[in-house]
């Protein structure tokens, strides 16, 4: 059995001292050693951003692919070898902003694959301008009179899709967030997991002292349940998004590889691709 | 006896154009014929003019007809907008309803059938398509056994009732108009074909066809016309064999989870036309950057934007070629005959793996939904070649500590070794970012420039079967033909119209359009007085490559059409009959 130790790697990462993305990548890495996975049985995809580079951070397969995309690459990963522990990750502008089609429809879809959005309120590859995430009056150096867009619920637009795992949690909280990861994993269908993950360099105001003052985790709602949907998006909109923990789950709906007419159980890459000949002449047939 | 004859029904879409085509070319093909359709079709589903020609023949054919035997019509419209097509003692069929009258000017005799009224009489005039095809299919004098199952199978799903009504519907509608008519018409009369019965299939089904045979077992795609028939096709198929296929949300999705499934191991494509095209340049980039295979059907359509989405044109071949940001290595294969779009999938997908490339294989609107019969298709050319791919069932060696699997590593011939995910040591990591032999991102020039030669020579010379296509004899000639996928019957055509006043010609079709085979073609064109280089295209794009990759700029003539319609050999015989004069 693999420790939490063995998904490490020797590669330091280029994030800045105090990224929120770091408790991210310690989350993983215990999650994924707690569920009994070894590194060749994990796939980590992710977009572009400063939290796409976890990929490279993980000792597991990693993918880092092109900007905004990281949820079809990695549903495509899943359907060849549905014997991997597939999570995707990036950043809110990743996912919310250049890919929120994706991922919209990727929960729609419901593969069995674990989403991470490293969620900072802001683009800090590209040096601090606005996302989909940041509050409206944000002053960034595209809004230097501060924003005037709506701030997404990614909550929100998750339970309307149709999501069968919704949390959250916050970077400080390695313990809350390892958890949630495990869940995540053994959920049976698409998991996202939202993670408030601080910008150090350039968000100022949405810090972790912030966080810290304006979070309420779910654990403080002893009645609160998980499988009730109508309450999951009350207790969203009562606490503005600004809530962590396991917000939904159903566990009663199938993932896509289990519904999908024909798809194999096994591993799809495993197969041999010879097709023989009597199927072949009954392929042809048709055309008769 | 005749030898060929062209039969064309029209009417409102959504009127049964498709199903009675369906039926009328099944039988013909049970009986042996060689047939070529063309469909003319827009975009809207309900109304608006739509017709089906086809091409019936006793001998190989690859090419709509100048002109028009039998024209089927619904409407007064499908007469105004297709009678001009009929030859002098060409023959209408008509419904009575509309009270049919020939324009003036078309020499052509006109049958007024009872068409709504025979349907409506036996309960429903879903039938007037029956009663059309009956009329037509006896005017020619063929068996009536062979055209009655072809509607069996058509409608056996929906009961013996209905099959019998549809039968009765026939049988009204040639009893009407034999008696009219007095008998088959003699000028109809096809000679006897050779009785082996031919594959028959649009171009998008030969490929999907082809995919399955190639291993194959994903496919995600976007529906979009003329593309869709392919997933349609394949969602049908894979199951069957454990995969599936995904209907995505856009085209970037759909080329994205196709890298990601081939990444993980399986054969897996996608397929799309000029709009969707564009929207996954990037993720080919990523294909070739990450060294991942991936294969693309692009099916040509009129463009720029949505352009002319029903019509034809090969006007890609700049986007295939130069779309994407960067510089990767790539392959385009253009197929020319639907035995091609069969047999040129299974060699995309052996390239995709043995070089760890994008490959995209073109094809244009007629070649894509053109009807049309298929030679038998070989079992033994189905060779599956995953080059340098490590089977999952595979143990590696441990990698040394800190250091990953060599997915880069440089090679003699560029190609590395490639494992997959779930391979015990064949960790390493994938990205988009310039990167070691490791996969490791990596800013060093030295590194930078080793990894992008490895990247863009390990292609070499690459030439995929018959890269550049001759089908004629290629003594000296006055004029060589060259040309890019569906036009080569059309050019044949011509050709022979051509020889027999003197003119000699030769034909060449470039199949690989990236990397260019100059060494191929040079030949050709040195050998040639004047090359006709024909193309749907409204820039000559086909012309630049050859003067680009060849020259020989003061002996090409572009020939272009970019008005929607396939060429017709007349039009092709007129251009080059000029050209000499």
């Amino acid at each position: 059995m693999a420790t939490f130790k063995e998904f490490r790697n020797n590669v330091k990462p280029n994030w800045c001292p105090g990224c929120g993305d770091f408790t991210v990548q310690a989350s993983i890495q215990r999650a994924a050693a707690n569920v009994g996975l070894e590194p060749e049985q994990l796939a980590v995809i992710s977009g572009i951003g400063c939290s796409g580079r976890i990929s490279g951070y993980i000792n597991a397969y990693g993918l880092h692919g092109i900007h905004g995309r990281a949820l079809p690459i990695a549903q495509g990963v899943k359907l060849a070898n549905r014997e991997l522990t597939v999570i995707a990750s990036g950043g809110d502008g990743d996912g919310f902003a250049i890919g929120m089609g994706h991922t919209v429809h990727a929960i729609r879809r419901n593969l069995d694959i674990t989403y991470i959005v490293m969620d900072n309120q802001i683009y800090g590859l590209t040096k601090g301008q606005t996302s989909p995430r940041s509050a409206e009056g944000f002053k960034t150096k595209s809004t230097p009179e501060g924003s005037i867009e709506t701030t997404l619920s990614p909550l929100e637009i998750a339970l309307s899709a149709g999501a069968t795992f919704v949390a959250q949690s916050f970077s400080s909280d390695l313990k809350q967030l390892t958890s949630l990861i495990e869940q995540a994993i053994q959920h049976k269908g698409f998991s996202l997991i939202n993670v408030f993950s601080p910008c150090v360099t350039f968000n100022k105001v949405n810090t972790y002292d912030w966080f810290k003052e304006n979070i309420v985790n779910l654990e403080q709602f002893p009645e609160y349940d998980p499988s009730n949907r109508i309450a999951a998006m009350t207790k969203i909109m009562e606490t503005r998004g600004m809530l962590t923990g396991l917000i939904y789950q159903d566990t009663t709906r199938k993932s896509y590889e289990d519904m999908a007419v024909g798809f194999k159980p096994e591993a799809l890459a495993k197969q041999d691709l010879t097709l023989p000949e009597a199927e072949f002449d009954k392929l042809l047939a048709e055309f008769r | 006896m005749i030898e060929q004859l062209s039969w064309k029904i029209g009417g409102q879409q959504g009127e049964g154009v498709e199903s009675t085509d369906r039926i009328f070319s099944t039988a013909l093909n049970r009986l042996g014929y060689y047939l070529y359709g063309y469909r003319h079709f827009s975009s809207r589903i309900k109304g608006g003019h739509t017709n089906n020609k086809i091409r019936i023949s006793t001998h190989p054919i690859r090419a709509i007809s100048d002109d028009l035997d039998i024209l089927v019509a619904f409407d007064q419209e499908s007469i105004d907008l297709n009678a001009k097509e009929l030859r002098a003692g060409g023959v209408i069929v008509a419904d009575a309803k509309f009270s049919p009258v020939v324009p003036e000017g078309v020499e052509a005799q006109l049958f007024a059938v009872p068409i709504t009224v025979i349907a409506e009489e036996l309960g429903t005039s879903l039938m007037k398509n029956m009663v059309a095809s009956g009329a037509s299919w006896a005017l020619l004098g063929l068996p009536i056994e062979v055209f009655n199952r072809a509607v069996e199978e058509e409608f056996g799903r929906k009961g013996a009732a209905v099959v019998e009504k549809n039968v009765e519907a026939v049988r009204r509608g040639a009893e009407f108009v034999l008696e009219q008519a007095g008998g088959p018409i003699e000028a109809f009369k096809l000679a006897e074909a050779d009785g082996k019965q031919k594959l028959f299939m649009i171009g998008n089904e030969a490929m999907g066809l082809g995919s399955v045979a190639a291993g194959c077992r994903l496919m995600s795609a976007y529906p979009i016309t003329p593309a869709s028939e392919v997933m349609e096709y394949l969602i049908k198929k894979l199951p069957k064999f454990g995969g599936t296929v995904v209907q995505t949300e856009d085209e970037i999705a759909a080329v994205t989870m196709a890298i990601g499934a081939n990444y993980g191991g399986v054969r897996t494509m996608t397929a799309s036309a000029g709009p969707g095209l564009s929207l996954m340049m990037e993720a080919i980039g990523l294909s070739g950057m990450t060294e991942t295979p991936l294969v693309i059907i692009d099916t040509q359509r009129g463009g720029p934007s949505t352009g002319l989405p029903t019509k034809q044109e090969q006007s890609d071949i700049n986007a295939l070629i130069y779309g994407t940001h960067g510089e990767i290595p790539k392959v385009v294969i253009a197929p020319s005959t639907i035995e091609e779009c069969f047999y040129d999938m299974i060699e995309a997908f052996n390239i995709a793996e043995e070089y760890q490339v994008p490959v995209i294989v073109a094809t244009d609107l007629q070649l894509s939904l053109g009807k049309q019969s298929c030679e038998p298709l070989d079992y033994k050319r189905i060779e599956i070649k995953r080059g340098k791919l490590i089977p999952l069932e595979q143990e590696l060696a441990p990698t040394e500590p800190n250091k990953l699997f060599k997915r880069y590593e440089f090679t003699e011939d560029g190609v590395s070794p490639r494992v997959l995910p779930g391979a015990k040591h064949g960790i390493h990591h994938v990205t988009g970012v310039e990167h070691d032999e490791e996969g490791r991102p990596s800013e060093s020039a030295v590194n930078r420039r080793k990894m992008m030669d490895k990247r863009l020579n390990k292609l070499g010379a690459l030439r995929i079967t018959d890269a550049v296509k001759s089908d004629g004899p290629s003594e000296p000639a006055d004029l060589l033909i060259v040309s890019m996928g569906s036009t080569g019957g059309t050019i044949n055509e011509a050709q022979s119209r051509l020889t027999q006043e003197g003119i000699a010609t030769n034909h060449v079709t470039v199949r690989q359009m990236h990397p260019f085979p100059s060494d191929l073609l040079a030949p050709y064109l040195e050998r040639a007085s004047k090359v006709v280089v024909l193309e749907n295209n409204a820039t000559g794009q086909l012309a630049n490559l050859i003067k680009q990759n060849v020259g020989y700029h003061d002996k090409i003539v572009n020939l272009l059409k970019y008005d929607g319609t396939p060429f017709l050999p007349s039009e092709v015989y007129q251009a080059c009959k000029e050209l000499k004069m």
